[in-house]
């Protein structure tokens, strides 16, 4: 108990725990990837997975925040993701002759997120306003609509500025001009300037965002509002604005997640960000454990590398896949598992102290 | 202080409260009974702003409740306990109470409100730490009348803060809700168990399926033939 007592503040409170494991986490791997990417260890496929992971993991930090902590059910994640891919290549597209990569890189972002995080408020007015899973259908449809819009969309830039068509392509440009958005074919012809030090600061603002809002006020009355909504309003918290707020941060990381994914690959689907990436989301999220930023982060990373990693197991492939979803389920969400890890944790801290 | 007139309310086509008027005195303790589905919790909301009457007036000292949004009326000075022991059952007793002056900026008036709320409650002192969603159901309400507190109302309004608690329980929730008063909380109280309501009201009405079918003392109900009848069991 003594030793306990004497910890900092900031080790013996939970929720300061949770984030130096967190940002401790981050840091570490980013270390030892550079170091490995650096002396010439790291496989080409591994190197290529960097950014979509970090990507994944912000749009699921993102999804946790509003599913964990606000309670709403989110089904079109992926979406918010493609508003923000979209526009970033776009904005990136239009600049590329004019702007450096780096500072190219994060207007795009800042583009795509506040996009995005518009969209996402434009929902988020009238459906948080209903009790009950609305927020699930109408992002579910959501996803449907931005799907088909961008296949139909025609964007193209030359010196004569933009030109823009819908359905039928019939945007003709001068010569040195370039398509920006081409229909079903999507994005082509970006210029990759996504690298994984984007990734991680990306991932670290998330980090920093979403437990910043977590322990605020604002935090706490978001929770109080999923725990019970009569009570929250009865100590005076406006629900729909306070669950606007996280829905609203939760699309915002989506889109700037979604840029940072659109401008490292030189051609991007509109089929890439469908119902089956949301729902991949909410397994990450679900997985990792409601409310669990670290959790979110490990399931994410696992379960992105894992297909790719087993491509040469071929048949059994998807039966490891099932047995790892099992497994992380059970050490994540299952108290007798936790117990067992925590106890054999107590253990050996404590037999290290007796020597 | 509080003064309803012809509030009616409806749920869609039905109406659950016809029009009801009544008055709530400063420094009193006025009680609402009557059986279940009268129409008790519907009026306490319409009050609070949870729910939008369909016709009626509510004034609040000089303002008009019924157009204002229930998250200033909290800040107006009016808090509700509401029906059921509704605490946050993820967050501990003190952030259950944090909570509860939610509307408030004032630090070191919370921190003075919330140990006047732990001298109200000193079994919730001993259990700051703890989910509120493992206290009994005893502590709970208690958590939950601590946590209207905190907003520092000058008018309370509790709803059946006795239901399912022990006789015992019951007694010191009674003799808390007394003390109160005495702080200087005018109070609204909805109860079933009304020989308690009826033994601590200074006023009281009688509502039966959304209309006021009796009102007057505390004591005069108590020894009305009809209220012995219908509400103390003979
Ligand atoms: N959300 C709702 N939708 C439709 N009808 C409702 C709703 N809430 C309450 N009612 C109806 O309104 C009437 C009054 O209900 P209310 O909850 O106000 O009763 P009460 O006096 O508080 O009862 P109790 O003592 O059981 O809590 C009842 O007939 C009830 O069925
Ligand atoms: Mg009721």
């Amino acid at each position: 108990m003594s030793d306990k007592k004497k910890l900092p503040a900031f080790l013996s409170d939970k929720k300061y725990r949770g984030r130096l494991t967190s940002f401790s986490m981050v840091l570490i791997m980013y270390i030892v990837i550079e170091i490995l990417m650096n002396t010439g260890n790291l496989s080409s496929l591994f190197t290529s997975l960097l950014v979509p992971v970090c990507c994944y993991i912000v749009a699921a930090i993102g999804l946790n925040l509003n599913v964990g902590i606000s309670g709403e059910l989110n089904l079109g994640q992926a979406c918010f993701m493609s508003v923000g891919a979209f526009s970033a290549v776009c904005v990136s597209g239009s600049l590329a002759s004019s702007v450096p990569d780096v500072p190219r890189l994060v207007i795009s972002m800042i583009v795509g997120a506040i996009l995005a995080a518009v969209f996402g408020i434009l929902i988020g007015i009238p459906v948080l306003k209903l009790e009950g899973d609305y927020l699930a259908i109408v992002t579910l449809a959501f996803g449907q609509i931005v799907k088909s819009l961008i296949t139909n969309m025609y964007l193209g830039i030359d010196e004569a500025g933009y030109h823009f068509s819908f359905v039928d392509n019939n945007v003709e440009l001068i010569p040195g001009g370039k398509m920006l958005l081409n229909g079903p074919m999507g994005a082509t012809g970006t210029q990759r300037i996504s690298t994984f030090t984007a990734g991680v600061v990306l991932v670290v603002v998330a980090l920093i965002i979403v437990y910043n809002l977590m322990f605020s006020r604002s935090g706490r009355a978001i929770m109080a509002a999923r725990d019970n909504r009569i009570a929250a309003e009865s100590v005076g918290i406006e629900i729909v604005r306070i669950k606007l707020l996280a829905f609203g941060i939760s699309s915002c990381l989506a889109g700037a997640a979604g840029a940072l994914y659109g401008l490292n690959y030189s051609t991007l689907i509109p089929a890439k960000f469908d119902f089956n990436t949301s729902i991949l989301l909410l397994v990450y999220v679900v997985l990792g454990g409601l409310g669990n930023m670290n959790g979110t982060m490990i399931a994410t990373i696992i379960l992105v590398l894992l297909p790719e990693l087993l491509r040469s197991m071929q048949d059994y492939r998807m039966l490891i896949y099932a047995i790892v979803l099992i497994l992380i389920m059970l050490l994540t969400n299952n108290e007798m598992v936790k117990t067992w890890i925590q106890k054999a944790y107590l253990r050996l801290s404590t037999d290290r102290k007796g020597r | 202080m509080l003064k309803i007139t012809d509030l009616k309310v409806s749920y869609g086509m039905i109406e659950a409260i016809k029009g009801i008027s009544f008055e709530v005195g400063d420094g009193e303790i006025v009680t609402l009974i009557g059986a279940n589905g009268a129409g008790k919790t519907t009026t306490m909301h319409a009050i609070s702003g949870l729910l939008k009457p369909a016709g009626g007036g509510i004034m609040l000292g000089d303002t008009e409740l019924t157009k204002i949004p229930s998250h200033r009326i909290v800040s107006m000075g009016l808090a509700q306990v509401p029906e059921g022991r509704r605490v946050f059952a993820l967050q501990t007793v003190e952030e259950n109470l944090t909570l509860g002056a939610y509307t408030r900026k004032d630090k070191a008036g919370i921190a003075g409100s919330m140990e006047k709320v732990f001298e109200l409650f000193p079994r919730l002192k001993e259990r700051r730490k703890q989910m509120a969603g493992t206290l009994s159901g005893g502590e709970q309400q208690m958590l939950a009348m601590g946590r209207a507190l905190m907003a520092e109302p000058s008018i309370l309004l509790l709803d059946e803060p006795s239901m399912g608690l022990s006789p015992l329980l019951v007694s010191e929730i009674f003799h808390i809700i007394v003390e109160i008063n005495k702080n200087g909380t005018t109070i609204l109280l909805v109860e079933q168990n009304a020989k308690r309501a009826l033994a601590i009201a200074d006023r009281a009405y009688v509502l039966e399926t959304g209309l006021i079918t009796l009102s007057g003392t505390g004591e005069e109900l108590a020894n009305d033939e009809r209220v012995k009848k219908a509400y103390l069991g003979g």
